[in-house]
């Protein structure tokens, strides 16, 4: 009776056991994303040039538009970067420091790509779940009306725009919103119909679970896989077209700045030997499209893998 | 005195408009009648089987039923409801009592939701004053019930093998307390080992809840072992309805009585091309049934008059739709045989 006994008491002690903690997809999806050497490089990169904008502001002597009265006239010889005069990375042209340029501009782009990233995230996910989900007629109006607004070439109207009404960052963050959901919607308008017919949404349907519930609860968190990636890869396309823009000039006003304008102002004194004004802004600009580009194709891989 | 049915069915019809594959967009699209015309009643604490090759409609009756696609047709709830047609917040109080479990277990289960999630999603839906420690006591003790241990409530489905899967989905469909389970092959996707507990776990909870089961099943062996009556279907109509003793042991229509044929027999001298009743030819499309009897294409009793008139589904308990009902005699099975053969 001994052996009984035993059993019993481990058979007890089993059941009185504390809940044991599940495996969500996520955290199997974290650790593959964990041991992926090149998204982890492109996250370090990420998180430093995050930190360079939130805490750059305290390192830099001079602020972003003070004038270095002793450098002007002869940037070229004396605006080169050094850290006896505070100069980091140098001046610009007019003797402003580029240090505390390049931290302001990548506070904008930064910004820019994360704000139109956000609105693709919530506004075309959402779209594009609702139309999918819903289907029928709703959904052809619904996407009909992405296709018409696709067709419309949105760099002339979003030049247009900032033409007519002036340029600001609330017309520029409203530009790019206006475009960036586009494309999510019909990924994730694709997903969700390949998702609708599930059985597990069925089984949803059938305990009478409300629509709007189901797209939230059972159909949303299953696409954020391919959102998270289309996310990550759109913050850097974000940040193309604002550089796009303030390399024509029309993107943010002085004296705040962004990576395009520094990168235009940059290439356009190259010639006189201040390459440094190109090269600074330049290498944040690369470092950080890569970050997210690995970083996307470090979560794809991730949330996707093949030998499942 | 009679007591009334669980579930009255009269009549049943679904029909789906398939377009056609490079058709105009001005074309109108072609029904198909997956499901016409099905009549059966179930009793309260029943287990009705629903057999029938792929394709003639069982899932489709199950989903007609749930509400999942619109039907025509009746189908009476014990209190007198026609439950076809009413509206999504109608349906609403009937959902509660019929529940249904699905044919994959895993892919009926959202993945990225805990097992505790899913087993609450029915109660959140229809007892929302319940309090979250309440509903969290409810979901243990039904998964202790279903032979799932209550710990393991925070885990997700992948972490399950499909056995305990199922008994997620079962845990599911019973929480609310359903008086009608529809069970779509509850059991086809999993191993024949872990079949049989499956099969079991649904006949005790059956008896101890005095629950009605529509078991839709492939496997006639296992639709033997569990209903009470068995319901044969074929191209979306009933060819045969009967108590499981008489239907088994006495198949009318000769559909059944090939379908049987073909069940397997433990016997070490079972020889099974001296049994079997072979279907010549395919099945036929549900776009374009045969007239008359759906079934004279493959009967091989088949007369001219089944090819004009619709058999009724006559009897009282044992129901036959056949205008030729009884055992086919060895000239008809040797007839089968040849047309197969060539
Ligand atoms: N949503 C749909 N749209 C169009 N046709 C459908 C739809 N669902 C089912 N059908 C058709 O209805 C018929 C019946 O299908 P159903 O799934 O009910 O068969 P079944 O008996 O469950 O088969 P199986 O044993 O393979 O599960 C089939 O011809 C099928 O092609
Ligand atoms: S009605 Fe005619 S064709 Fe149909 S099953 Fe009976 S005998 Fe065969
Ligand atoms: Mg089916």
């Amino acid at each position: 009776m001994v052996i009984e006994e035993r059993k019993m008491q481990s058979l007890a002690a089993r059941l009185s056991q504390d809940e044991v903690r599940g495996r969500s997809p996520w955290a199997d999806a974290r650790k593959r994303f964990v041991r992926n050497k090149a998204a982890m490089a492109g996250l370090i990169i990420l998180i430093l040039v995050g930190l360079f904008a939130l805490l750059g502001e305290y390192v830099a002597a001079w602020s972003n538009d003070e004038l270095d009265f002793t450098v002007m006239g002869q940037v070229a010889q004396m605006g080169m970067p050094s850290l006896q005069n505070g100069h980091y990375f140098g001046t610009d042209d007019l003797g402003r420091d580029l240090f505390a340029r390049t931290v302001q501009g990548t506070q904008i782009s930064l910004m820019v790509g994360i704000v139109g990233a956000a609105i693709a995230v919530v506004v075309g996910t959402l779209y594009g779940a609702t139309a999918g989900y819903v289907g029928g007629r709703t959904d052809q109006f619904m996407m009909r009306a992405v296709d018409i607004l696709m067709s419309i070439p949105y760099m002339f109207v979003l030049i247009l725009l900032l033409v007519m009404f002036g340029r600001s960052m609330s017309m520029l963050f409203l530009g790019i919103g206006l475009i960036s959901w586009l494309d999510m919607s019909r990924i994730v308008r694709g997903q969700t119909l390949s998702l609708k017919n599930r059985e597990f949404i069925e089984a949803a349907r059938a305990i009478g679970v409300p629509a709007w519930k189901i797209v939230l609860r059972h159909v949303v968190p299953n696409l954020l896989g391919v959102v998270a990636v289309y996310a990550t890869l759109l913050v850097p396309l974000m940040i193309l077209t604002e550089s796009f823009i303030s390399f024509l000039g029309l993107g943010v006003q002085e004296p705040l700045t962004s990576w395009g304008a520094l990168i235009s102002e940059g290439a356009g004194t190259m010639n006189y030997g201040t390459l440094w004004q190109l090269a600074f802004p330049l290498f944040f600009f690369v470092i950080t499209l890569f970050g997210f580009f690995f970083v996307g194709d470090g979560l794809r891989d991730a949330l996707d893998p093949k030998d499942r | 005195m009679m007591t009334r049915p669980l579930l009255d069915v009269h009549d049943l019809r679904v029909t789906f408009r398939i377009r056609r594959e490079g058709a105009m967009p001005w074309a109108a699209p072609l029904p198909l009648h997956a499901v016409s015309g099905v009549d059966f009643t179930l009793d309260p604490g029943e287990t009705l089987g629903v057999v029938g090759e792929s394709g003639c409609g069982k899932s489709t009756l199950a989903r007609a039923l749930i509400g999942l696609v619109p039907a025509a047709g009746r189908a009476e709830w014990i209190d007198g409801r026609d439950l076809i047609g009413l509206s999504p917040r109608q349906m609403m109080t009937y959902r509660s009592d019929i529940q249904m479990v699905f044919q994959d277990p895993l892919a009926s289960l959202n993945p990225r939701m805990t097992v505790g999630q899913i087993i609450a999603e029915p109660l959140k839906t229809h007892r929302p004053g319940l309090k979250s420690a309440e509903v969290k006591e409810r979901v243990k003790a039904m998964m202790e019930k279903v032979g799932l241990l209550p710990n393991q409530i925070n885990r997700y489905p992948h972490e399950f093998s499909g056995g305990q899967c199922q008994r997620i989905g079962i845990a599911r469909a019973l929480i609310v307390e359903p008086k009608l389970i529809i069970c779509d092959e509850p059991v086809s996707a999993l191993d024949v080992s872990i079949q049989a507990q499956v099969i079991n776990l649904l006949i005790r909870l059956q008896r101890e809840l005095g629950l009605a089961l529509i078991f839709i099943a492939h496997d006639l062996s296992v639709v033997k072992h569990i209903s009470d009556r068995v319901m044969v279907l074929y191209l979306g109509k009933v060819m045969e309805i009967g108590t499981t003793d008489d239907l088994f042991a006495d198949p009318q229509h000769p559909y059944t009585q090939a379908l049987l044929s073909a069940v397997p027999v433990p016997d070490p001298d079972y020889d099974p091309a001296a049994t079997v009743v072979p279907l010549a030819g395919d099945l036929p499309s549900p776009m374009s049934p045969p007239s008359g009897c759906v079934f004279r294409t493959r009967c091989p009793r088949a007369q001219p008059v089944c090819a004009r008139q619709v058999p009724a589904l006559l009897g009282d308990a044992h129901q036959t739709a056949c205008h030729f009902p009884g055992p086919l005699s060895d000239e008809e099975i040797a007839r089968a045989r040849a047309v197969r053969a060539a």
